[in-house]
């Protein structure tokens, strides 16, 4: 009973593998219209056709395998690259995967029909099994497009991760001898390894007297961060350079004081302008301020 | 605890970027409520060293964040709930610059100093609890100003 069972179910998959085979062209032709396909394949039909053509091509080749219910099955191998860019294209659009995964549902429909009328053509009455195993399959089609998606979501986030704490650290050389890091985000323990390292070897590098620490894009200065500038502060210190930490806005300010945490050993300033004028003044550069400057604020 | 209660979300602590999120959730919330800027600085600071308190010495938990309303004043309560080891002497947990954990020391007693009311529950083996109430400037805070 069992193995007669699973014969007349490996018999449908074969069934239905001759017909996607059989109407290839036809399916196409009808997926190019649908939403998913003609959304993300916008420049010409043709390249919706030849995409539709390739995922018809591998359901087919999955029928025929007999694995309608594997979605690890070898047949989805060659669009999988294809149904995750897809299904990546739509997401961003702004569509959530939930919409992503009603549009590939969409996709049954125009096949079950046309497999109907083959079957009501040829008076068949074993259409029942083909039927199925076109449900189970494409079932299958939406857990791959499923997966792919989370997938690449996955990736992005990871790849983003890793995108921030090497953009995030820039050091830009004011003048000679003087160099500044601004921080921008939260700094947190891996970061501020970065920040550490970034900053001595800019020291080295640009033979830099005086690093300038900017914070004011940092949100949140809580003891952690603070304990993290002040190491900074030191290990600048023991390779000759003066470590100067700017951008401390007001509301900052007091929330250290109230913490409890003592930033006198470090050099601090208000903004990054005072921070360069100290800097240049500790060079003995003198930079005369203008009688009357546009924009120049009195001090 | 009178106050009638709006709203309450829990949050997971149990990595970095959950403390990332927490502050971010404190800090819209405060924003909300209208704690002014140096009052969201204070109150997120105040959850940042609590949750890592959490996170690091209570092996993870969660947060539970209130929105208060009490006569026209709003004001939020926030709870970190841990499982950990719990604290051995919470007096001298509270002390300045005692730390267990390479820290500064400051995170307790430093969060005690940034909000209106600070309360902390623990018992060896049991876990830690640490419950932090702020209102919207212009309610008397027990709190005996800066050191």
């Amino acid at each position: 009973m069992q193995v007669a069972e699973h014969d007349t179910a490996s018999e449908a998959a074969k069934e239905l593998g001759a017909f996607l085979e059989r109407r290839r062209e036809q399916i196409a032709q009808r997926w190019a219209d649908a939403t998913l396909f003609r959304t993300v394949f916008t420049i010409s039909r043709d390249e919706a056709v030849e995409a539709c053509k390739a995922v018809v091509d591998a359901l087919a080749d999955v029928a025929r395998s007999g694995r309608l219910e594997d979605v690890a099955a070898p047949g989805f191998d060659t669009v999988r690259d294809q149904l995750g860019r897809m299904a990546g294209s739509r997401a961003q659009a702004g569509f959530d995967p939930a919409h992503i995964d009603g549009e590939v549902v969409g996709l049954r429909e125009p096949v079950a029909a046309l497999l109907r009328a083959e079957f009501a053509e040829a008076a068949d009455p074993d259409a029942h099994g083909p039927t199925l195993a076109l449900a189970v399959l494409m079932g299958t089609l939406r857990l791959v497009v499923m997966n792919t998606t989370v997938h690449a979501g996955q990736e992005l986030i990871s790849r983003q991760r890793r995108q921030m704490l090497e953009v995030a650290t820039p050091v830009i050389s004011l003048w000679q001898g003087i160099v500044a890091v601004p921080l921008i985000g939260t700094l947190d323990s891996a970061r501020s390894q970065v920040v550490m390292e970034t900053l001595l070897d800019a020291i080295v590098d640009q033979r830099a007297a005086h690093v300038i620490l900017d914070i004011t894009g940092v949100p949140t200065v809580d003891s952690l961060v603070a304990q993290h500038l002040m190491k900074t502060a030191a290990a600048a210190r023991l390779m000759g350079a003066e470590c100067i930490i700017s951008g401390i806005r007001p509301a900052i300010a007091q929330t250290i004081v109230q913490l409890g945490i003592d930033l006198g050993s470090i050099l601090t300033r208000a903004t990054l302008a005072d921070a360069l004028a100290h800097a240049l003044g500790r060079q003995d550069i003198a930079v005369p301020p203008r009688p009357v400057a546009v924009g120049a604020s009195p001090r | 605890m009178h106050a009638r209660t709006a709203s309450t979300s829990r949050l997971p602590i149990t990595s970095d970027s959950d403390l990332a999120w927490v502050r971010q959730h404190v800090r819209q919330a405060a924003a909300e409520v209208g704690f002014n800027l140096v009052q969201q600085t204070k109150l997120v600071t105040a959850t940042s060293e609590l949750a890592r308190n959490t996170l690091v010495h209570g092996g993870g938990g969660h947060m539970e964040a209130t929105v208060l309303r009490e006569g026209v004043t709003r004001g939020i309560r926030l709870s970190f709930i841990d499982g950990g080891p719990g604290i051995a002497d919470p007096e001298l947990a509270m002390t300045d610059g005692y730390s267990t954990g390479g820290g500064l020391g400051m995170g307790l007693s430093g969060a005690k100093r940034l909000v209106a009311e600070f309360t902390l529950e623990s018992r060896p083996g049991q876990g830690t609890t640490v419950t932090v109430t702020d209102w919207v400037s212009g309610v008397p805070s027990p709190r005996t100003g800066a050191p």
